[in-house]
């Protein structure tokens, strides 16, 4: 079973996602990747408190939850990237001192959990109906023993793996 | 990071289209950026319209929303130059656009103006003197919580909202403060704009049960009213779950309900 769940070279894992499954925030969404899963939430274009608000463009705010603990700087430093990329394909410019606020939740994590991230992220997007450019993905790599490169790797992979990242 | 070469933006009405792509516009020979074209010309162009979910890029139209694609010809002619494309998306947050019916929720009343929320990132503004036969001395008599049927005067990026409850003639037309009683519920946008076609089979369907009084505001918020609590909810109830139901399932709720 554990050889099966693993993806072997350039295979993804079997993935899925629902959109729409929050009755609360505008925006939901749950991907899963393997037994990598990730629910995000998405609320905006909201009411932004007056220190927060930007004069032309709206305030964009992540905030990732891990599965277990309070977060850390680990998470901390995967909120920023996960707002870059928001940013550069959210129209920000069409609502001015609004806030949109992206909320995700690590329910599993078997590897790979950037990536999972960012595609929780995009397909949250599409369903809150928030402008964008265009569309974003993940797919971690990682740079097996033998040399190999392994796509979408495990936890097991990702730890014997020499070097790994993800876009 | 450069799209692609787009598509020609007829052939993709009707389908599902998705941020990022690039819709191509029909050329037009006659179109000379040199010349100007004096007298009576054959034809004029028609001016495309531009409307919800895309935006005008370098090569074309830009897909801001997913969604289906959707054209309508001008009323004008034949002629394919000109007319709408506008990409039909389902989002539950309302962003204010001028000229929309919505119910709003006074929160405030600072001096002249009510504050109203609207469901947007900004709460609007609406005067008291923008009710019909509103004078200094007859003020029109509204509190905190009311619910009011305006349109907006006023909506764009930049600036506040401001709703009024007359047209531009200073008659009411249906707006002004909702009355007592009543239940207002929140639904999706997609959901709502069904529901204001025209001939919509719900409403029709549901009249046939029994009598009720509907608002439904633009900003996603409906108010019903019927005779006792219990057919209000009922009504609620199948309107809440209409968007997730099919035209037969609908039918045969309608038939259970009835024959109680």
């Amino acid at each position: 079973a554990m050889a099966a769940a693993e993806g072997s070279g350039c295979c993804l894992r079997p993935f899925s996602c629902e959109q729409g499954l929050l009755s609360r925030p505008d925006g939901s969404a749950a991907f899963l990747q393997g037994d990598t899963s990730v629910l995000a939430g998405l609320y905006g274009p909201a009411e932004v408190k007056v220190s927060k608000e930007l004069p032309d463009r709206a305030a964009l705010e992540v905030l990732l939850r891990p599965k277990v603990g309070l977060p850390g700087v680990a998470e901390r430093s995967r909120e920023q990237l996960l707002r870059q990329t928001c940013e550069a394909v959210v129209l920000g410019g069409l609502h001015p001192r609004s806030a949109v606020t992206l909320v995700l939740q690590v329910l599993s994590d078997a590897g790979s959990l950037l990536s999972c991230c960012l595609n929780a992220a995009c397909m949250g997007l599409l369903d809150a109906g928030l402008p964008l450019s265009r569309l974003f993905c993940g797919v971690t790599c990682a740079l097996g023993p033998d040399g190999a490169i392994v796509l979408d790797p495990t936890t097991r992979q990702e730890q014997v793996s020499a070097a790994g990242g993800s876009p | 990071m450069a799209a692609g070469s787009g598509v020609a933006a007829e052939a993709c009405v009707g389908q599902v289209v998705l941020p990022g792509d690039v819709l191509l516009l029909p050329a037009h020979p006659d179109e000379d950026g040199e010349q100007l074209r004096l007298g009576a010309s054959v034809a004029p162009r028609g001016r495309l319209l531009c409307g919800p979910g895309l935006r005008r890029c370098a090569a074309g139209l830009l897909v801001t929303k997913c969604g289906l694609l959707r054209h309508r010809q001008p009323s004008g002619g034949a002629a394919a130059a000109g007319g709408a494309y506008w990409v039909d998306s389902q989002q539950k947050r309302y962003v204010p656009v001028k000229g929309d019916h919505v119910i709003g929720i006074v929160t405030a009343k600072a001096g002249d103006v009510f504050k109203l929320d609207v469901g947007g990132s900004e709460q609007a503004s609406l005067s008291y003197l923008a009710f019909e036969g509103a004078t200094k001395r007859n003020r029109p008599n509204v509190q905190v919580g009311d619910l009011i049927y305006g349109q907006f005067l006023v909506a764009n990026k930049d600036m506040e909202p401001e709703m009024v409850c007359i047209d531009s003639k200073g008659r009411s037309s249906g707006m002004g403060i909702i009355g007592q009683d009543g239940f207002l519920f929140k639904v999706s946008l997609g959901l709502l704009r069904k529901l204001l076609a025209p001939k919509c089979e719900v409403i029709q369907e549901l009249s046939q049960l029994y009598p009720f009084e509907l608002v439904l505001g633009m900003n996603g918020r409906i108010w019903v009213k019927a005779k006792t609590v219990q057919q209000t909810l009922i009504i609620v109830n199948i309107l809440e779950a209409c968007e997730y139901m099919t035209a037969d399932q609908r039918k045969q709720a309608l038939a259970k309900l009835s024959g109680h």
